[in-house]
């Protein structure tokens, strides 16, 4: 069908004025929808109470993480210690608040590192086609293949086989980091790609094609925010994923080393001291789960709302 | 079906090569000489250059990986670094023992999961449908060492007949373990349970909004025989996939389990031989799981294009 110039005119008018949001409201639209009904807004609401805890932990924590309170050795909850102390006189509430940081920042960072690549890998793959993306996908599939937590083993095993504990960062949690870069990008890559397959034929593509735009103006200014809604979907998940993995790495001690407060850690020295301390277990526990929870709420709720649409 | 067969196990074969350079690969890059592990700090350099030769160490890599993967086909795992024993008895023992744990888990998990998610589906809306999706959304947020404590807390204290730690000897036969498999595979039952369960609910309620469901219906067939003889073939095609990726998770959930309970499994040696720094045994138990785990998917796809004719036309 032909088209006259008058109409496109009017209809790049009509964009110019309301119909494409601004950011501003596209923001409002996407927090409304974190709120939209009863799980998701408690899912929210958690992931929010988290993310300042790991950012002011610190600061609230009365005590210091790694601070032996001598006159108060394996002290049950009560109001000066709100979770008690652990076996080596530790606050635990201090401990759980500022093991809130470390979570966050290897599970988050872990999954942003993986979403950025996997974003760049995911649009190189499926626009480029052929063989490159034939071979990417082959060796993700493979990869895919390997149960997670067995390819985190593998990874943090032989790191450690390598360079032993005398590495501090090592031992602070960067092989932790690293493993969940290397285990979710496939994942994410695949995500994207699939979008990319959808829309690369597309006319307003053609027509970037067709007006001489670079090729990273096409992937992404043309192509990406197609794939944004996919995207924060997919790193919620992801994202209660990696906290699941890092507390169990914690749990089997191969992830972060003592006396970091992680809360997986926190989990299997509280169990060697069960009979003395058992809240010394239970709160990092509860912690753990909580936000797991909380993560999957809300990795759930956006995944209705992005099929109402 | 032939050609069918053939590219499944030519994907299988390709998986385990891709994963065998990957942990062949990964041993390579990193620093560290493997000698200076086995003999110590204090080892000098004509015993270290001794060692090197022993091992082959000096020769290019890609003979290197071929010599090792030829001697891992052939059954030849090498020795332990860290006890100096034979690895592949070891480590075979091991996997009988969370072959026994698996399979209890897979028996009892997987026609339960249905028959919740089935029940769960018929009802939907009612009260058992969301204490159902409320129960399982609930378990899948816990880890699985949460779940392990949880139950050791709450039940084996205070079952005298179930122990609360799973240490057996490593042989032991499944009669003489099951108490001892009873925790850890009801743990690793409530984990698969949950996931299963919610994929087999979406499936059958999709199924049930067809219009054969209403033909059989109107027809007068009792309400069971439509369930299981229409609604539950068609609905148990995606199952059958979710059960195989759940395998995957299994595989996961069994290292912490195993732990949790210190059940003597393949999981357990894993971490074992992480923290002493056994790079050949880990290789051995990474590979074998992936095996083992790539053969559990191939048997899925089989099972499910046995039941799904439209696929044997591809």
């Amino acid at each position: 069908m032909l088209r006259p110039y008058w109409r496109i005119v009017i209809q790049a008018q009509l964009t110019e004025n309301s119909i494409i949001p601004t950011a501003g409201q596209r923001f409002l639209r996407f927090a409304r929808r974190l709120f939209a009904d009863f799980p998701t807004a408690l899912g929210t609401s958690i992931m929010l109470l988290f993310v300042l805890a790991a950012v002011f932990g610190p600061l609230l924590a009365p005590y210091g993480f790694n601070q032996s309170i001598y006159e108060h050795p394996r002290q049950p909850p009560d109001s000066s210690h709100w979770f008690g102390t652990d076996h080596l006189a530790r606050d635990v509430f201090s401990r759980v608040l500022v093991g809130a940081r470390s979570v966050l920042l290897l599970a988050g960072g872990g999954t942003l590192v993986a979403v950025a690549l996997g974003t760049l890998v995911g649009l190189a793959s499926g626009y480029a086609g052929g063989w490159l993306d034939e071979l990417l996908m082959r060796l993700f599939d493979s990869l895919l293949a390997l149960p997670a937590l067995l390819l985190a083993l593998l990874l943090l095993g032989t790191l450690r086989a390598a360079y032993g504990e005398s590495v501090s960062a090592v031992s602070k949690g960067l092989g932790v980091f690293l493993v969940l870069a290397v285990v979710y990008t496939p994942i994410v890559a695949r995500v994207v790609r699939s979008v990319v397959l959808a829309v690369k034929t597309r006319s307003y593509v053609e027509a970037a094609r067709l007006q001489g735009e670079s090729l990273g103006w096409i992937l992404f200014r043309e192509i990406l925010p197609a794939a944004l809604p996919a995207l924060a979907v997919e790193a919620a998940l992801r994202f209660s994923y990696a906290i699941f993995l890092t507390s169990s790495l914690g749990y089997l001690g191969v992830g972060v080393q003592p006396p970091n407060p992680d809360w997986g850690l926190m989990v299997n020295e509280g169990r060697r001291n069960v009979s003395q301390v058992p809240w010394a277990m239970w709160f990092p526990a509860a912690a753990i789960s909580l936000v797991v929870v909380g993560a999957n709420l809300m990795a759930d709720g956006l995944k209705r709302a992005l099929r109402e649409e | 079906m032939l050609i069918y067969l053939l590219r499944r196990l030519g994907f299988l074969g390709l998986t385990v090569v891709v994963t065998s350079l990957l942990v062949f690969l990964i041993a390579q890059v990193l620093p560290g000489d493997v000698c200076r592990v086995i003999l110590g700090r204090e080892a000098g350099e004509a015993r270290i250059a001794e060692c090197r030769a022993d091992l082959h160490l000096d020769d290019p890599a890609p003979v290197r990986y071929l010599r090792w993967l030829a001697d891992f086909a052939r059954g030849d795992w090498g020795e332990s670094y860290a006890t100096g024993f034979e690895i592949r008895p070891l480590v075979l023992d091991r996997l009988r023992m969370s072959l026994m744990l698996a399979g209890l888990t897979f028996v009892v998990a997987v026609p339960l999961a249905v028959a919740l998610g089935m029940l769960a589906a018929v009802n939907r809306g009612k009260w058992l449908d969301t204490v159902i999706s409320l129960g399982s959304l609930a378990v899948v947020g816990l880890p699985e060492f949460v779940t392990g404590i949880l139950l050791i807390e709450l039940v084996a204290f205070r079952v005298p007949w179930l122990p609360a730690s799973s240490s057996l000897p490593v042989g032991a036969p499944f009669r003489a373990a099951l108490p001892a498999l009873v925790l850890p595979a009801l743990t690793a039952t409530l984990v698969l349970l949950a996931y299963i369960a919610r994929l087999t609910r979406a499936g059958v309620v999709e199924e049930l909004k067809q219009n054969y469901v209403r033909t059989a219906e109107l027809k007068g067939l009792p309400r069971l025989t439509v369930l299981v003889k229409h609604v539950l073939r068609n609905a148990l095609l995606p199952t059958i996939t979710v059960v195989a990726i759940s395998a995957g998770w299994l595989v996961s959930g069994l290292v912490v389990i195993e732990n949790v309970f210190n059940y003597p499994g393949l999981g357990r040696l894993l971490v074992f031989a992480i923290d002493r720094r056994d790079l050949p045994a880990l290789q051995a138990i990474v590979m074998l799981t992936v095996v083992a785990f790539a053969l559990a998917n191939l048997a899925a796809d089989l099972l499910y294009a046995a039941l799904n004719p439209r696929i044997r036309v591809g």
